[in-house]
């Protein structure tokens, strides 16, 4: 067997290094880190967070380029991996959400005595996975970017290691990871058997929309284990455990870099690779997007720790997404579905991220995770408790902030397909929607309308890589909410859907 | 259309935004620069207002003017698409009036506790909210004006109010956002069912005919619903006395001027002329909910023991007229109900100021603790009499024409509706205008005339804080004394800004 290996004529692929250059200049950076991490001492070990942001800030710069460049589609190595916008627009969104946990993780990491070095090199390789998962085309590449982007997660989130809750997170994620992995892996194993290919493009030329029993539940399977990923419901009981044990930042990470990867390879899967198989997959969504949203905002409503309630708040969001794809195989519907996951991922990452900049800012003063440890927060800190309201605004979808349009473009997609099963869901997103304000609105209470739980009115202490933080945040989810039109000028998404029978 | 001067409209709807962003970078301790601020803020912005009433080409009321559209959300269809007719002119025109006025009353009166800085901002962000509201002439932009004043309004009761304010303020935000869901899936279906190829209202007006007559129905019926939570028609009322009682002065004025404007002018402007048949199959419905609003809501006042809460049932009563003037869709009652909405606008807004006053000079606002007003504080207790009269629907003064001519419509209503159900309504909302005028004049007497109760006498301690009209209140209160007084004498000067803008709006019902 070598032999014919050997044999065979081997060409190198022309290797298009401006499209690679993101990933190129992320690796570049990752080993950079590990390097230095080894042979400077412990005092200036500072100098890694600067090295971190600058490496996501030099890899944004060939994303920019890219997407400027009108070279069109590129694809590299038999189409397996590709760099169109849909790809663009997600890896900055990455790469913007990393720039922003570092600047949480900053100070947290410093002064938790941490292992610096490695933190750094994790976030970075998990953040290289997302971006790899972004331009994947092909099973083997999106299942080595999935776990590139998961591995370093399940470390991250155990990374308080004499916290037995944070070693807790960290085990719950992975086991439950791995599980939903080896789904995934059985799914994918019977799509090569049936369709001779792990290419997407040749998976879904094959499938057409011809379901045999063994095909439907190759898809299935693939589907549920992104299920996990992105903490649908049933699939969701690893995240609330998880998030409440990981070190703040990391909760941020997960909760939407590694969330939008997990929506991005599903996007992909099922637009490239499953086209013709609505009839399996459209049902599982609705019942997904319908569940998701129901259970994650009715458990949000009682929740007293406000990182589990975001984890809930998170899940319940992840609902909202799907809600388009339940629709997404009807005529004219797979574009403005796919635009709609997409508007919606961004607000959601700008939002979510500047909650948790709220929420580490104010902690470090109230040492406390209680929603009543928010009490009075506008008479002493207005300034964060109007951009937390902001935030919980968006969050809840109340123009004109971010978080309206990305449920608004969700809602117009849906009801585009103009049946009764979208119908359904459509109400019960509405219904979800005046639900959700419950729990949002009750952090909105604790900071405008109750007084200060322990009568402490001193200010909040508030580092400066916070502010920068809170003003990328803050500004998008703004600027999101009042002109949505510069989202959907960043990539006209047709690529993705349009080239593979949208 | 009119398209000279187009940036009057966005200047002036976006001043106020301007004065929030100076305000935030003022010092919270400097309270008097921060109402400074916001005052000339309010004050600029109706001067902006005050040139385009000048601009404003009366001959054309009937048509838009000062006409804007760029591309706004393009993706969705979506666009910055404004206008002003003679239905919008008063409305638009009263917010910005509204506004600096109460701002010029919070100088010495902010509630507590306190923070003059959020308070005004708050107030200028509303205005921005209401203004756009009057003047958008998309289904998205209006949407999204309509849903900006939720928050500032919701903190305004929430923030500042009396002792029930959480629950108060929750039950108007679940109550208000639970309508706007419906109204915007019925947006949505309005859009599908034209061809998903615009929001814009001329357009959704032109082709909203095609839509089956079924269709059109339940596509009102979202809006109704959304619009009714707002204005409030009986049976969504129960949020209104709530939000009205623990609102603070200011906030009530607001609620009771222009918010619950919003609500009627979203039927006048959008649910009825995209949606002709619907709308004269709903509007026997409509009518008889008005009319129910206006016995209900004189009952409930009858029943109050708390003036604020008895003028908040008023207003149930008082919108139940506005309401039935529009159910008619004839141009007569639509007239009587746009002029019904401003001059509620002028004296409930009033009324609401006056009851502040008294809350702040008795700490108090039960009916029965309060009397000898005309003794201790004549002139408050005039401007209350003349306040309750006007309401009442007194002759002269601008009650009256907003009352009376919505009452006579109801006798003749458009054609295709049922005139034996009309007259009965009829009938039944001119004996509310007697219930009106009893526990107007109830309320007043039992106030304003005897002699003051024992606890609030002279010499007895709690009379310290009792005294008379003061400057504020003066510059605050006579543009509004004025008005209810001019447009009472001369309400042409308003009916002949209206009517050409009605006549186009029901151009489906032949006029």
């Amino acid at each position: 067997m070598l032999s014919t290996i050997a044999d065979a004529a081997w060409s190198a692929p022309v290797i298009d290094y401006h499209a690679l250059a993101p990933e190129i200049v992320l690796g570049g950076g990752i080993v950079l880190l590990l390097l230095l991490d080894l042979f400077i001492a412990d005092a200036k070990k500072w100098v890694l967070t600067p090295v971190a942001s600058f490496t996501l800030l030099a890899a944004f710069i060939p994303v920019l380029t890219l997407s400027l460049s009108d070279g069109g589609v590129r694809s590299l190595f038999d189409g397996r991996y590709v760099v169109d916008d849909f790809s663009l627009v997600l890896k900055g969104l990455f790469l913007l959400a990393g720039y922003v946990v570092v600047l949480l993780s900053a100070d947290h990491i410093r002064e938790g005595d941490y292992y610096q070095g490695e933190y750094w090199f994790l976030v970075l390789s998990s953040l290289l996975g997302m971006v790899m998962m972004a331009s994947s085309r092909d099973l083997i590449s999106i299942f080595v970017s999935l776990e590139f982007l998961s591995i370093p997660a399940y470390m991250l989130a155990a990374w308080r290691k004499r916290d037995s809750k944070s070693n807790e997170a960290g085990i719950k994620y992975y086991l439950l990871g791995v599980f939903a992995s080896a789904i995934m892996l059985y799914g994918m194993s019977l799509l090569y058997g049936i369709t001779n290919s792990t290419k997407l493009v040749d998976i879904g030329a094959y499938l057409g929309s011809d379901m045999s029993a063994i095909r439907a539940v190759a898809v299935l399977f693939v589907v549920i284990g992104f299920a996990f990923k992105i903490s649908a419901v049933p699939f969701h009981t690893w995240a609330p455990d998880t998030y409440q044990g990981a070190p703040t930042p990391v909760t941020a990470f997960l909760s939407v870099a590694s969330k939008t990867a997990g929506f991005v390879a599903l996007v992909t899967v099922v637009y490239v690779g499953f086209p013709g198989s609505s009839e399996v997959w459209q049902p599982v969504f609705w019942i997904l997007s319908a569940l998701t949203m129901t259970v994650g905002n009715v458990m949000a409503l009682k929740q007293t720790n406000i990182v589990r309630m975001l984890a809930y708040s998170s899940i319940a969001q992840g609902g909202f997404i799907l809600m388009p794809l339940a629709a997404a195989g009807e005529q004219g519907v797979a574009e403005s579905a796919l635009r709609a996951v997409v508007t919606y991922l961004l607000v959601y990452a700008a939002t979510n991220l500047g909650v948790f900049a709220v929420i580490m800012a104010v902690s470090r003063k109230t040492r406390s995770g209680e929603i009543s440890s928010y009490g009075g927060l506008f008479s002493y800190a207005p300034g964060l408790a109007t951009l937390m309201t902001l935030f919980m605004a968006s969050l809840a979808g109340i123009p004109p902030l971010g978080g309206w349009f990305g449920k608004f473009a969700a809602f117009q997609s849906l009801v585009s397909a103009q049946n009764n099963w979208a119908y359904a869901l459509a109400i019960i997103g509405g219904v979800n929607s005046v639900v959700a304000f419950g729990y949002y609105g009750s952090i909105l209470r604790e900071m405008w309308m109750r007084p200060v739980p322990d009568g402490d009115s001193s200010p909040v202490p508030i580092q400066s890589s916070l502010i920068v933080a809170l003003a990328i945040t803050g500004s998008a989810t703004l600027l999101l909410g009042v002109l949505p039109g510069i989202v959907i000028h960043f990539g006209d998404l047709a690529g993705l859907a349009g080239a593979f029978g949208g | 259309m009119l398209s000279e001067h187009n940036w009057v409209l966005s200047v002036g709807t976006f001043l106020p935004l301007v004065g929030v962003i100076i305000m935030l970078f003022l010092p919270k301790a400097d309270e008097a620069l921060t109402k400074a601020v916001g005052i000339i803020t309010a004050a600029a912005t109706l001067a902006v207002g005050v040139f385009t009433l000048i601009q404003f080409d009366y001959d054309r009321a009937g048509e838009m003017q000062f006409v804007a559209d760029h591309e706004w959300i393009s993706v969705i269809k979506s666009s910055y698409f404004i206008g002003l007719d003679g239905i919008s002119l008063p409305l638009y025109f009263l917010s910005m009036v509204i506004t600096l006025l109460v701002m010029i009353y919070s100088w010495n009166h902010v509630p507590s506790p306190g923070n003059p800085k959020a308070f005004f901002i708050l107030m200028l962000i509303l205005q921005t909210g209401m203004a756009g509201t009057f003047i958008s002439r998309d289904l998205i932009l209006f949407f999204v004006f309509f849903e900006l004043v939720l928050l500032p309004m919701y903190f305004m009761i929430g923030v500042w109010g009396g002792e029930n304010r959480q629950y108060a303020s929750l039950k108007f935000f679940l109550y208000t956002m639970f309508g706007s869901a419906l109204m915007l899936v019925a947006f949505l279906a309005l859009f599908f069912k034209t061809g998903a190829e615009s929001f814009s209202i001329p357009y959704l007006i032109e082709n909203g005919l095609n839509i089956s007559r079924t269709t059109q129905i339940w596509i009102f019926g979202g809006m109704f619903v959304g619009f009714a939570v707002k204005v409030p028609m009986f049976p969504f009322h129960t949020w209104l006395p709530d939000a009205h009682t623990q609102a603070p002065t200011q906030g009530s004025v607001i609620l009771a001027a222009i918010l619950l404007k919003l609500g009627t002018y979203g039927f006048v402007r959008i649910a009825i002329p995209i949606l002709p048949e619907a709308a004269k199959a709903w509007a026997p419905y409509i009518g008889a909910l008005a009319v129910i609003g206006i016995i209900y809501g004189a009952l409930g006042c009858l029943a109050q023991t708390d003036m604020k809460r008895l003028i908040a049932f008023s207003s149930v009563a008082h919108m139940g007229y506005v309401m039935l003037g529009i159910s008619t869709l004839t141009s007569f009652g639509m007239n009587a109900a746009m002029f019904g909405m401003v001059a509620h606008g002028l004296i409930t807004g009033m009324l609401f100021f006056v009851a502040g006053s008294v809350k702040e000079r008795y700490h108090t606002l039960e009916i029965k603790r309060l009397s000898g007003m005309l003794l201790q504080v004549p002139k408050l207790g005039w401007i209350m009499g003349f306040c309750a009269m006007a309401s009442l629907g007194l002759p002269g003064l601008a009650g009256f024409w907003g009352e009376f001519p919505a009452i006579l419509s109801a006798y003749q209503p458009a054609d295709g509706l049922p005139v034996e159900v009309f007259r009965a309504y009829m009938v039944i909302a001119a004996i509310g205008t007697v219930f009106a005028a009893g526990y107007l004049l109830w309320m007043f007497q039992r106030t304003a005339f005897g002699e003051p109760t024992a606890e609030f006498s002279p010499g007895h301690g709690h009379d310290e804080d009792i005294h008379d009209v003061n400057k504020f209140e003066w510059v605050a209160w006579s543009p509004l004394l004025i008005a209810i007084v001019v447009f009472g004498v001369y309400p042409q000067l308003m009916f002949k800004v209206l009517d050409p803008a009605v006549g186009v709006t029901l151009k489906a019902f032949g006029g």
